[in-house]
């Protein structure tokens, strides 16, 4: 701590560098706070996936419905606990900038399936006692400003025609990163209406008892289905998260790309900046040695000096980054995650001290090198 | 008592015996100093004279643990320091040397107070041990209420004894002094070398001084001349004795 001082006076020998050094590191680590919010919107479905859950689709498309009759053939198969099924309903509300998953649900299990998922008893019942029901995450209620009893409106796409749904329930996540901004209506409401694809439905949700045994499932339960007309294509509902998030491309090696490029061109902004730094302060560097300074401690001195200036401009980076998600996803729906995990600070952290050594490092070895007869001769 | 024969009594506070500093340049090996002797003892001041590139800085340099002989040997307070590792020598400068530059060779970031600081924060000395020390040291050159002045806050005097104060804080066994007047005017010169003489005559330290003003070197109890690379003369209080073989 009695060396503080020499650290502090030194950042603020000229203010203007250091703030603007500080002001790279916090433009690079707030952009890496975003990506990272980016990337772990992509990867929530991934990352909150129940591991003892399958999910059962049909093999030609994912858009390509299965019959409802699967449902009882896939309860008897030894292993599974429970069947679920639901079906994506992409209506529109109001505008299309307004998106938000529709799912028609199973009634009768769906809720049994995702206990993360928590709606009350009383409204559970409501929503059951009303055809035109529908239960809605706390999110997409809070986005759209809804209570309970509101009559929504939705324009069909797949399902053409006005459909109108009575919010009878609001359910809540038990866990931060549980996504809740869907909305959920009866299946059968919508098999009733819809005029085409009856009695079928988008995909089967399974739970089984033993997770380790999930390889065997998946292949015992599409082995079931083969040569029928229509055969399924059974994954983890990790897997199967993991497929949506490819679907949208490589969105981690497009994040690693952006982030290396903006982090080695840090490094090389910095690393600069240090060596002038130092070569401005041959002298007084040499006069440090001269009065007993040892080569260890103006090494660690400038070091410190960089990395202090890396933390400080990544954690207002990172803290920019964490206001600006505050605010919830900017793109009206597609990344319903949007925030800075605590992970994402301590790595943007760690990656700001990791490039501040980097950058320091030579300008600090040549500072620690530096002879104390040539560097005042030198001037 | 201060002698270039290389006949000592062995209780010298400092004794060079053959000392020799070749620099290569370009090829070519340039013989700076050339097997020199000297003794001086405890509570001497003593000033270097002679012509640019006659090697008083580089004798200062060997003397002060800063540079390495390429021959001879340097003995400060029994210490050999000629054959210690880097790390040892910036140790032992850290506690037998307060060096005076030219330049004053401040940092410009710090105050007064914690520029004389510097080298007590190598010690143990609690942070109040550390005050008390600073404020007596600037209570010596008389910038006891200049403490929280910046160097640039200073007139060119004011810094040269904050330079002053730094390099006796630490109570280091002698002072070397590189040409401590040499960017000073003739009044604030006299200012800095009554403060050195008062530190001699009246502290008891040991000072060696590199200086081209003869005023400044009149203020030495004894004055070496510098000639090449060899101690060729001496003179003791404005009399002048026989040269002595280096």
């Amino acid at each position: 701590m009695k060396y503080l001082h020499l650290v502090v006076s030194n950042l603020f020998r000229k203010k203007t560098r250091t703030a603007l050094t500080a002001g790279s590191f916090a433009v690079a680590l707030f952009l890496f706070g975003i990506l990272a919010a980016v990337d772990g919107a992509f990867k929530q479905g991934v990352d909150v996936a129940g591991v003892d859950r399958l999910v059962v689709l049909n093999r030609v498309s994912i858009i390509q419905p299965l019959p409802l009759a699967y449902r009882d053939r896939l309860a008897r198969i030894p292993g599974v606990t429970g069947v679920t099924f639901a079906n994506w309903f992409g209506g529109v509300y109001q505008d299309e900038r307004n998106f938000f998953p529709q799912f028609a649900i199973d009634r009768e299990h769906y809720r049994q399936m995702y206990p993360e998922f928590v709606v009350p008893d009383d409204q559970w019942q409501a929503f059951l006692t009303d055809k035109e029901g529908a239960i809605v995450g706390e999110a997409l209620m809070e986005r759209f400003n809804w209570k309970i009893g509101d009559r929504i409106p939705v324009k069909g796409t797949i399902f053409p025609g006005s459909w109108e749904f009575n919010i009878r329930g609001v359910y809540k996540g038990r866990r931060i990163q549980d996504d809740t901004t869907q909305f959920w209506f009866r299946w059968d409401y919508l098999d009733e209406r819809k005029s085409f694809t009856k009695g079928l439905v988008g995909w089967y949700v399974i739970r089984i008892a033993n997770p380790d045994d999930a390889v065997r499932l998946v292949k015992v339960i599409d082995e079931q289905f083969v040569n029928s007309p229509t055969e399924t294509k059974t994954d983890t509902e990790k897997a199967f998260a993991a497929s949506f998030v490819k679907q949208m491309g490589n969105i981690q090696l497009l994040i690693m790309s952006v982030g290396s490029v903006v982090f080695f061109t840090l490094l090389l902004v910095t690393g600069n900046t240090m060596a002038i730094a130092v070569r401005e302060r041959t002298r007084e560097l040499a006069v440090l040695k001269a009065v007993g300074f040892g080569d260890g401690f103006v090494l660690a001195l400038v070091i410190v000096e960089t990395m202090t200036v890396a933390v400080v401009g990544g954690g207002v980076g990172l803290g920019l980054a964490k206001l600006f998600t505050l605010r919830g996803d900017p793109t009206g729906g597609l990344l319903p995650f949007f925030y800075v995990s605590p992970q994402s600070i301590a790595l943007g952290l760690g990656l700001a001290l990791a490039v501040g050594l980097a950058a320091g490092i030579l300008p600090a070895l040549s500072a620690s090198r530096l002879r104390v007869v040539d560097a005042l001769r030198r001037i | 008592m201060v002698s270039i024969d290389g006949r000592g009594d062995g209780k010298s506070l400092i004794r060079a015996r053959g000392l020799g500093k070749t620099y290569r340049r370009g090829g070519e090996e340039i013989d700076v100093l050339q097997g020199l002797n000297l003794d001086v003892d405890a509570g001497d001041f003593v000033a270097f004279m002679g012509p640019s590139g006659s090697g008083k800085t580089t004798l200062l340099n060997l003397l002060g643990g800063l540079d390495v002989p390429s021959a001879g040997s340097v003995i400060v307070a029994g210490d050999e320091i000629t054959h210690m590792s880097a790390r040892k020598l910036t140790a032992w400068r850290a506690r037998h040397v307060g060096f005076v530059f030219q330049m004053y060779n401040l940092i410009p970031v710090l105050t007064t107070f914690q520029n004389v600081e510097l080298p007590l924060l190598l010690t143990s000395l609690s942070k109040a041990e550390r005050r008390r020390h600073v404020e007596t040291a600037l209570a010596v050159v008389s910038l006891g209420d200049r403490m929280h002045h910046y160097p640039r806050q200073l007139s060119g005097g004011q810094e040269q004894r904050v330079g002053i104060a730094r390099a006796i804080v630490a109570d280091p066994t002698f002072l070397l002094c590189d040409e401590p007047t040499g960017d000073l005017d003739r009044k604030s010169a006299d200012e800095i070398l009554d403060l050195l003489d008062r530190l001699v005559r009246d502290h008891g330290k040991t000072a060696l001084m590199v200086t081209h003003d003869p005023l400044a070197a009149e203020r030495a109890r004894i004055v070496l001349h510098l000639e090449k690379g060899v101690l060729v003369e001496a003179a003791a209080a404005g009399r002048t004795q026989s040269p002595a073989p280096a």
